[in-house]
């Protein structure tokens, strides 16, 4: 009887559905054996977020191996390659380092709270995976709120970040908390104010709609992507700056700037505690990256006509590969920033141009997504953006060098 | 350095575009990663256990001794002359000269031997060596788990063909070796010479005796 169901439902079998194929085998089984309504939905829930939970850590893995052969390869070295066929074993060989060393706690620590940190830090952040959209046919839960969800649990990041710093009992991790809350704090709110433009465009808060909202293409060509818009290029440009920050990585990684402050919260932390951190720090970088490409390069949609035959999801991860290889090429390259220039850089020029993308978008929205809009948008960004410009070159340009002795 | 100068003004700092730099960086990081998968001369990482980088003739650590011919125990150049024990340093450098029942030196070492735990590589034993035996060798594995016996080189360890030394600086090996042949064949034209000498003074005195005979012949004739 199953398998006879199991056959005929040709949809079952398609790529674009293959993601959802273990929530709907589940769902099959507990239907024929005659579980109720609820425990049917429940039970579907389960294997849906178990999918993305293993495709999640298992892209951990791979991205704590491929992070280390792109920074070396970026130095001119080859980078791992002793375990197995070009290192591909590096993470395993990593997690089993990791789970044989010595759980270290500290004897001024707060016992309770020095355990509950790790393993909290990484729950908002598969929280947050479990409301995007992945492709046409795959969002593990989608709600009429995810964007609202998305960032009231990933505001969670910082409670636990605090937590490991407070409970270490020691200074360094408590200065690295404290850095780190100003930080998320801070960029916190250019990551709203320039997801509100897309919100305020699209009318709607449920990330599927917003990806739907992103359909079709301008000139025959071009996607139909926020980012493609005056207030979108702008607004997308803050997110991801601001994403960079939310996500600690290079060059805003100031919480766990291990030439000023060992490794910021997670000195006290040892063994497999620590690996929870960094796992919990790329399931965050994973997540950010996932709703940036939700609201701003249009989701799981195609980048060119004629490529819709592809499953969406290849679209969704292809795009992910692109930013996540971004985010590895601007750690290579850059240094890190001061505490004062990262914290004038988020209140004066994040703060403001995330801000004028609101007007921009409303504007874009009332006289009609077309030529008009552009030519009142694009001069309402640029002009304050090159005020902007001006004044931080005059102000933070560093002076002439002159020697005292070695000249004249 | 007039006073006035330290106050120099601040330069108006040029202008350029805004996040060019940034751009420039991000162009320079991704030259760097795009040309490390075809350029060789980028990747200079040698596969250390599998590969090895050629050591360059001007490499030196620990002291080795030099023999001649195949067998390093009648060809050994050394004449244990104590010469580097004296000068060397830290003094790792340990002598005993060979002798024979009699008690007459035999000129060659019976027990040589360099601690290397001790040796700082400052290559004075090979600088002072008047018998060309003692060289700085290019090995550098020599980690060992055995503290004491393990750092302690002997005559079995540090004895070492001319041709292991040819191999390890071309150089100062053929220079070595052409100055040793010379050397060689002028002793041997010293030698002959000295034989031929002998020889003609041999002949000469038998010729002398010949003819102080003939003449005393000639005494008893006349």
């Amino acid at each position: 009887m199953m398998l006879a169901a199991i056959q005929t439902d040709e949809s079952l079998w398609s790529l674009e559905w293959l993601p959802r194929l273990p929530q709907r085998l589940v769902e099959m089984l507990l239907h024929k054996l005659g579980a109720s309504e609820w425990f049917v939905d429940f039970g579907g829930l389960l294997a849906a977020a178990v999918t993305v939970v293993a495709v999640f850590l298992g892209a951990f893995a791979l991205l704590s191996l491929i992070e280390r052969k792109t920074l070396a390869r970026v130095q001119n070295r080859i980078g791992p390659n002793r375990a197995g066929w070009f290192g591909i074993l590096q993470p395993v060989a990593d997690g089993i380092k990791m789970l044989t060393k010595e759980d270290i706690v500290p004897a001024r620590a707060e016992k309770l709270l020095h355990l509950l940190a790790p393993i909290l830090i990484g729950l908002p952040a598969i929280l947050a995976l479990g409301v995007i959209p992945y492709g046409r046919e795959w969002t593990p839960v989608s709600l009429d709120l995810g964007l609202l969800f998305f960032f009231s649990i990933g505001a969670l990041t910082e409670v636990s970040v605090f937590m490991a710093g407070w409970a270490s009992g020691s200074k360094f991790p408590m200065l690295g908390a404290m850095r780190a809350i100003s930080q998320m704090v801070s960029y916190e709110l250019p990551l709203l104010l320039s997801a509100l433009g897309v919100v305020m465009v699209t009318g709607s808060l449920s990330l599927p709609e917003i990806v739907a909202r992103q359909e079709g293409y301008h000139l025959g060509f071009l996607p139909a992507w926020n980012l493609l818009t005056p207030w979108g290029l702008v607004g997308g440009l803050v997110f991801f700056i601001a994403a960079l920050a939310e996500s600690n990585r290079s060059p805003f990684d100031l919480p766990e700037g291990e030439s000023e402050i060992v490794a910021g919260h997670m000195t006290e932390y040892s063994g497999f505690k620590y690996a929870l951190f960094f796992m919990g720090e790329y399931l965050g970088l994973f997540a950010i990256s996932g709703l940036g490409i939700t609201l701003f390069l249009g989701g799981w949609q195609a980048p060119l006509p004629g490529l819709e035959f592809v499953p969406s999801w290849i679209w969704f991860f292809g795009k992910l590969a692109l930013v996540i290889f971004l985010f590895l090429w601007i750690r290579a390259t850059f240094p890190r920033l001061r505490i004062d220039q990262l914290m004038r850089f988020a209140w004066l020029c994040l703060i403001p141009m995330a801000l004028l993308t609101l007007p921009a978008a409303a504007i874009w929205h009332f006289t009609g997504r077309g030529f008009l809009s552009w030519v009142v948008t694009v001069p309402l960004l640029m002009i304050p953006w090159g005020i902007l410009t001006v004044i931080f070159n005059k102000r933070l340009a560093p002076a002439t060098r002159t020697y005292r002795f070695a000249d004249s | 350095m007039n006073q006035d100068k330290m106050e120099t003004p601040a330069a108006p700092a040029r202008w350029t575009w805004p996040g060019l730099g940034l751009l420039q960086g991000l162009a320079v990081s991704g030259k760097n990663f795009v040309q490390s998968f075809y350029k060789k001369e980028r990747m200079t990482t040698v596969q250390y256990p599998e590969e090895r980088a050629p050591i360059s003739p001007n490499f030196r650590n620990f002291p080795f001794l030099c023999y001649d011919g195949d067998d390093p125990k009648a060809g050994l150049r050394c004449t244990a002359c104590t010469i580097c024990e004296k000068e060397c340093p830290p003094q790792c450098i340990y002598i005993v000269l060979d002798r024979d029942e009699n008690g007459k030196s035999l000129k060659r070492p019976k027990v040589f031997d360099i601690d290397i735990s001790v040796c700082m590589n400052c290559g004075i034993c090979a600088e002072v060596c008047p018998f060309d035996s003692i060289y700085m060798d290019g090995e550098y594995e020599l980690s060992t788990d055995d503290r004491f016996g393990g750092l302690m080189l002997g005559l079995d360890r540090l004895s070492k063909s001319a041709d292991y030394h040819m191999k390890l600086r071309p150089e100062q090996a053929t220079e070595v070796m052409e100055r040793r042949k010379a050397e060689e064949e002028k002793k041997a034209a010293a030698a002959a010479a000295k034989a031929a000498k002998a020889k003609a003074d041999q002949e000469a005195k038998e010729k002398a005796a010949a003819e102080a005979g003939a003449s005393g012949e000639k005494g008893d004739e006349a």
